[in-house]
């Protein structure tokens, strides 16, 4: 196991109930979406974050801000929580000029310069070679930042994946590889897609430190993040994370997802990251239930803001179309 | 008068000289000197962090760059050969030429990808392919092919200050070619064609090494009292209408010649612009000479029978002329 990052603080009553509202904001604003999918005010392709919001909440209590992010299609729930606004990333997915990537991008395509969150990324994969790149500039650049790459189960099997470890490794650069095995790619299971089911182990067939760990509970994110950040930061290489998490909804709006078995969605629900880390709360830090209430109505309140902003932004000018096409001469 | 593969090279160190933040990565390029001796001396100059050798991995490295670029640095890739960039594919023509504009312009895509492109001899099946057509069809992406050792360091120049993705092609059989370069800076706009050979009969529209094959071609076509320009595009995308369609208003006739399969390739596009906005001003069919359409064979016989030849071009050019 890594050593964990001796200068992370232990959470607090105040960290754990910004990070209960960070996973409720990120909850509410994928409802949302999904309500403004069925009423065609958000088109094409939009993959839910819907249970595995620990995931990226936790990871981004342990980021410092300069961290660069990269990420798969299903990304609303990291943009959300590496800080584009609920505001600009609703827009995007309503495809409006006010969207984080003026909605030239979409749901799958969220880019925000501002906040390091260096994209969505749709071919599956793609994404590990380009972290590894970014973490190459970063050392390359004198800067102590990581980079975080996210994808699923599924990108495993890519080659781009292995080439990017591969690399990573050679190179020994600052990024954390994190595999967020949600148990489907799309609607094959892991034992379906996969010989070896402990993806984590991938890890050791290219000499890079590699980790498995349940990911349901924000503060063990938090921690073992933490290490893997601090591993990767202190200049030996990268990490590579399978962190264990669980989506709700189907692949996609249009997936039922009718592949799981009977009863298997219930009995995850169980290990709910909203309801672990409430009952932490109340259990461990006295949060009443009038507290946890007023966490969830800010929350609502801004998710709604972000949809109103969205429904109610212009759309993009068609005259702007070849705008962003190629860079103009300097 | 220096080789191209000396032009290329000093294009490159000079660039690198300037701005820190270049590199040069690919298979060979460092402590072998790289497989065609382009990047030689290098690393002794810059050091293993900026001339970075890399494992057989073309996608895994050019995902590389593209991340690097974003993250501010501007990488040169080089593929062994340009067959070898199919596998890295998705990386450029679905990253590289797309994530400034599905970021709306947040992120910029500096890269270079450079490498020899196109037949060399007898390097059979998967050694040969000319890859324009397939990189020019995708916009974000710059395509240019230079036929000169002049004309390449002004180019890669030029393509390592772009703030855009490059697909810069060269060609093994030209690394040797020697030609003028002068000891001062200079630099060659993209989207400006040149004239390598001016006539008034027929134009023939060309770039990168088959410039070489139709200026042969032009000078035995003198023969038969035919005067023939031979127009060098060099970038393919931006292309220089301008300077095709003013040699159409001149000559009238027109032969393009492209490398590479003909189906839906780079003279096809060129050919339907020209009809499009010289209709009036042709006096015959614009032809094109390509590489037959067969994927490239091995024995010296069969690949001469594919390969564009100066002989096929003054047929062509014959039956333009209706001779």
């Amino acid at each position: 196991m890594l050593a964990p990052d001796p200068e992370q603080r232990v959470v607090d009553r105040d960290e754990l109930a910004r990070l209960y509202h960070q996973m409720y904001l990120i909850r509410r604003v994928e409802e949302l979406a999904a309500r403004a999918y069925t009423q065609r005010k958000i088109l094409g392709f939009c993959h839910l974050y819907i249970g595995q919001e620990s995931v990226a909440v936790g990871v981004a209590a342990a980021c410092r801000s300069s961290d660069r992010w990269i990420t798969g299609y299903r990304e609303h729930g990291q943009a959300v929580a590496k800080g584009v606004s609920p505001r600009k990333m609703m827009a995007e997915l309503y495809g409006k000029a006010t969207g984080a990537s003026n909605g030239l991008g979409g749901s799958m395509h969220i880019f925000d310069a501002s906040v390091h969150f260096m994209g969505g990324y749709g071919i599956v994969g793609a994404q590990v070679p380009i972290a590894t790149g970014v973490a190459w500039a970063l050392k390359r650049l004198g800067t102590q930042d990581v980079a975080v790459c996210f994808f699923g189960d599924g990108a495993t099997h890519q080659g781009a994946f292995f080439e990017g470890l591969c690399l990573a490794q050679l190179y020994k650069l600052p990024v954390v590889f994190i595999i967020e095995n949600n148990f489907y790619a799309m609607g094959t299971s892991l034992e379906r897609q996969s010989a070896v089911t402990d993806l984590y182990l991938r890890g050791a067939g290219v000499g890079m430190a590699h980790e498995q760990f349940d990911g349901f509970d924000v503060e063990t994110v938090r921690e073992r993040v933490g290490a893997a950040l601090h591993h990767a930061r202190s200049g030996v290489g990268p990490v590579l994370l399978e962190i264990v998490t669980y989506r709700y909804r189907g692949h996609s709006m249009s997936d039922p997802a009718r592949y799981r078995k009977d009863g298997e969605l219930e009995e995850k629900k169980k290990s709910d990251p909203l309801l672990i880390t409430e009952q932490r709360l109340k259990d461990d830090f006295g949060v009443s239930d009038a507290e946890i209430e007023a966490l969830r109505a800010r929350a609502d309140a801004e998710a709604d803001d972000a949809a109103h902003f969205a429904d109610s932004s212009p759309e993009p000018s068609v005259e702007n179309l070849y705008d962003y096409t190629y860079v103009s001469p300097r | 008068m220096i080789p191209m593969r000396e032009a290329i090279r000093q294009a490159m160190a000079e660039e690198m000289r300037r701005d820190p933040t270049i590199f040069l990565m690919g298979e060979e390029v460092a402590l072998y000197d790289g497989a065609y001796k382009v990047s030689q001396g290098m690393l002794a100059e810059f050091g293993p962090d900026r001339i970075v050798d890399t494992p057989i991995a073309e996608n895994g490295f050019t995902g590389l760059a593209v991340g690097a670029a974003m993250a501010g640095m501007r990488p040169i890739v080089e593929f062994m050969t340009f067959n070898f960039s199919l596998v890295a594919y998705d990386q450029v023509v679905n990253s590289a030429a797309r994530i400034y504009q599905m970021s709306a312009g947040q992120y910029r895509l500096p890269i270079v990808f450079r490498g020899p492109n196109g037949h060399a001899e007898n390097l059979a099946s998967q050694h040969s392919t000319a890859v324009e057509s397939l990189y020019a069809h995708f916009p974000g992406l710059k395509v240019v092919s230079p036929s000169t050792p002049y004309d390449a360091k002004g180019l890669l120049k030029t393509a390592i200050r772009d703030d855009n993705p490059v697909i810069f092609l060269e060609s093994e059989l030209m690394y040797g070619f020697k030609g003028e370069v002068p000891d001062e800076e200079y630099l060659i706009p993209f989207g400006k064609a040149d004239i390598k050979r001016q006539g008034d009969d027929v134009v023939i529209v060309v770039w990168g090494k088959h410039v070489h094959t139709c200026l042969k071609a032009a000078e035995s076509l003198k023969a038969d009292g035919i005067s023939a320009m031979v127009l060098d595009i060099r970038s393919i995308r931006p292309l220089d209408h301008d300077a095709i369609f003013a040699a159409v208003a001149r000559t009238h006739r027109a032969v393009v010649v492209q490398e590479g399969f003909p189906f839906a390739g780079v003279a096809a596009e060129i050919i339907t612009r020209i009809q499009e906005s010289c209709f009036d001003l042709l006096d015959a069919p614009v032809l094109r000479v390509t590489n037959r359409d067969v994927p490239q064979p091995y024995a010296t016989v069969l690949e001469k029978a594919v390969i564009i030849t100066a002989e096929r071009v003054v047929e062509t050019v014959k039956l333009v002329m209706g001779r």
